[in-house]
């Protein structure tokens, strides 16, 4: 399984090529740096205490570790008048965002499979009107959209925010899986169709264990959209319903009292650990996948 | 119950690209049809289309007495080797062979013989459990063979099954091929671009040009009577030799005369009793006299006959082959092969004495091209 590691190809040696690596890697680094710093920061900060937050800088580290903040963002900071912290929020993320990508990516995928192995008449003017899909500002379609889940009576809901993410992550997850299935070869599709089998039987056994990168990239891609996602959010649904985001922004910017940099650093964090967690889970397996040859014919 | 397979003034385009040009095929039950073709001549359009995996521009199909047009091809009960393989990528050798049984649920046990006795024949039990990705193209190709042969369907269709395989095996599995169609019985239709391959094995050849079939016949009747100056190129290997002249009758009886170049007298290759009767071209007809290799030899190396010709000429180039050595030499303009023993090989640059088998010479109008 291990054949097509990039360890085994000859590479060239020699001083010139250990300073230009010793460079590349200095370059690595800074960049590294550059994206982390950010990153430290909010962690240290949100492990002091308030006091320590107000007498110390910015860049210096926590003296005791303090989880106070953490369990306050968690479970008790005051989101408008509502203090339950941000789990009941994260809850209606995770509702919310799990449904839409695992719709949105099945369809694509069904989409781009139909339209570029079970050609019709036609199919590269959809896709171009599919595509378009993907330039439109999400700020115009605000208004039709209310009317729309108004009339499905599934305005202020969860269920209503999934579909919103469902159709307008469409366009973006059929252009993905149209790009890979473009490259899979006709031949095999049609081996399929003399082996038997019908449009779903390609689909679900030939094609879709084929796609597993485009699905990985997909996943991504979309969950980075929906978890992320404000103005949807702000929009289409009240108090209760709220995903995370627009509880984090409620938590950080309510105008009473002190402010808590450090519940707010740790509120930020926990908004945004899950598309962490996502890129670490399917990116490793995203290379896992190429490594063991999944995509190669 | 073996299916035969008929088309009928089939056509096909490309977006105006005319691909297939009006073709018809009366394909017996059991035939082992070979198509050969020059490359893009439209060979695995038509087996597409056989297969259903392409529409139809226009004309009917019928397999086994039923009009196929418009039955897909799950429907059709047909297997394929594709010429590019498209093994699927994440199956298993295994899996890949039994998916078409798989989808047509067909019980595990007789899958799994079916594996067993197929993967032994081609050779392929080492790596049943391996994906495609780890073979070498050699065995990606019996892979997809295997794929092809378990299922056992009415009709079989092979595009270039062997052309990736080393010359032993491709001989083996050539021979496996054949006995597999003598105990089955189905009907096949294979493209090769190999000669042997097609002479071998075909029933009947199609040769096909440019989106026509010039001509369908048995393996003898293509190579001892092609029908036109194309199939006559097409097949065998080295090509017949193509010598332009004119028709002239210097004492009644008809010969072609062949300009020899440098000056030298032109050459009258005088022409057999059955060829000469049914000549009724006029003096000067422009004509190609066709001569295969084999029947250019060094003079007085075969027995004596009736219709030989001999002819002095300089070696030009000497290419052995093994169990015979090419000679290649010119008249006028033109090139030619012999087909010598090795032992009758000379030095190029040096004149040699070839002698004709005039009997078995093919004559054609360089006009048309047609067969005279
Ligand atoms: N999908 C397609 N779209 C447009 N043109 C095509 C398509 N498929 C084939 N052609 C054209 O049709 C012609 C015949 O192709 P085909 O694959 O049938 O040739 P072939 O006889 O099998 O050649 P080879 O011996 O090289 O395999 C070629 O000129 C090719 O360019
Ligand atoms: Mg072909």
């Amino acid at each position: 399984m291990k054949e097509r590691r990039i360890s085994g190809i000859v590479q060239r040696r020699g001083p010139r090529h250990v300073l230009m690596r010793g460079l590349l890697f200095a370059i690595l680094l800074l960049f590294c740096a550059y994206y982390l710093v950010p990153l430290v920061v909010m962690i240290s900060t949100s492990l002091k205490s308030l006091a320590e937050i107000r007498e110390g800088s910015l860049l210096s580290l926590p003296q005791t570790l303090d989880f106070s903040a953490w369990t306050k963002a968690w479970s008790a900071a005051c989101v408008g008048v509502r203090c339950d912290g941000l789990a009941p929020y994260v809850w209606n993320s995770v509702l919310m965002t799990v449904p839409a990508v695992a719709i949105s990516t099945f369809l694509g995928a069904l989409n781009g499979y139909a339209l570029t192995k079970w050609r019709f008449p036609g199919a590269d003017w959809i896709f171009a009107l599919v595509l378009f899909g993907a330039f439109i500002p999400f700020q115009v379609v605000l208004l039709p959209m209310a009317r729309t889940l108004g009339f499905l009576g599934l305005a202020g809901t969860v269920p209503g925010l999934i579909l919103v993410h469902s159709v307008y992550g469409l366009a973006f997850t059929t252009l993905f899986f149209r790009n890979f299935f473009i490259g899979v070869s006709n031949g095999i599709v049609q081996a399929a169709m003399v082996d038997g089998a019908g449009f779903f039987g390609i689909f679900f056994r030939v094609v879709l264990p084929m796609s597993i990168p485009a699905i990985v990239v997909t996943v991504i891609w979309q969950f980075t959209q929906i978890w992320n996602d404000f103005l949807f959010g702000v929009a289409f649904t009240i108090g209760d319903s709220n995903p995370v985001t627009v509880a984090l922004n409620n938590v950080v910017n309510t105008s009473t009292g002190v402010k808590q940099y450090n519940v707010d650093m740790a509120a930020a964090i926990i908004a945004g650990l899950p598309t962490l967690a996502v890129y670490v889970i399917a990116g490793a397996y995203f290379v896992r996948g190429l490594s063991a040859g999944a995509i190669k014919g | 119950m073996v299916s035969g397979i008929k088309l009928e003034n089939v056509h096909k385009s490309f977006g105006g690209n005319e691909v297939i040009k009006g073709i018809d095929l009366e394909i017996e039950p059991g035939e082992f049809v070979v198509l050969v073709g020059p490359s893009g001549c439209g060979k695995s359009t038509l087996l597409n289309m056989i297969a259903g995996l392409e529409t139809l521009g226009s004309g009917h199909i019928h397999i086994g007495g039923n009009i196929v047009d418009d039955i897909p091809p799950r429907d059709r009960d047909i297997a394929m080797v594709f010429q590019s393989y498209a093994l699927y990528p994440t199956k298993t050798v295994r899996e890949n062979i039994t998916f078409g049984m798989q989808t047509r649920r067909i019980p595990k046990d007789l899958q799994k013989s079916a594996v067993e006795e197929f993967s032994t024949l081609l050779q392929i039990h080492a790596y049943l459990d391996r994906k495609p990705g780890q073979l070498s193209g050699g065995q990606r190709q019996r892979v997809a063979m295997g794929r092809a042969l378990v299922r056992k369907p009415e009709v079989f269709l092979f595009d270039e099954p062997l052309s990736n395989l080393d010359a032993k095996l491709r001989i083996e599995m050539r021979t496996e091929i054949k006995k597999l169609h003598q105990r089955l019985g189905k009907t096949i239709v294979y493209v090769t671009h190999d000669q042997i391959e097609a002479m071998t094995l075909a029933s009947r050849i199609a040769v096909m040009d440019n989106g026509h079939v010039r001509q369908f016949a048995d393996p003898t009747t293509i190579y001892e009577h092609p029908v036109d100056l194309f199939v006559a190129g097409f097949m065998g290997s080295p090509p017949m030799n193509m010598l332009p002249g004119c028709l002239r009758r210097p004492d009644g009886r008809p010969v072609v005369e062949a300009p020899a170049g440098g000056g030298a007298d032109a050459l009258h290759f005088p022409l057999p009793d059955r060829l000469a009767a049914r000549l009724d071209q006029p003096d000067g007809h422009q004509v190609v006299l066709g001569l295969r290799p084999e029947t250019i030899f060094r003079a007085g190396s075969e027995l004596p006959g009736e219709d030989r010709f001999t002819l002095n000429r300089p070696v030009s180039v000497v290419e052995p082959t093994g169990p015979d050595t090419m000679i290649v030499f010119e008249i006028g303009e033109t090139e030619l092969i012999a087909r010598v023993r090795p032992e009758d090989a000379a030095e190029p640059g040096t004149p040699f004495e070839f002698e004709v088998d005039m009997a078995k010479a093919k004559l054609f109008d360089a006009k048309t091209g047609l067969h005279l």
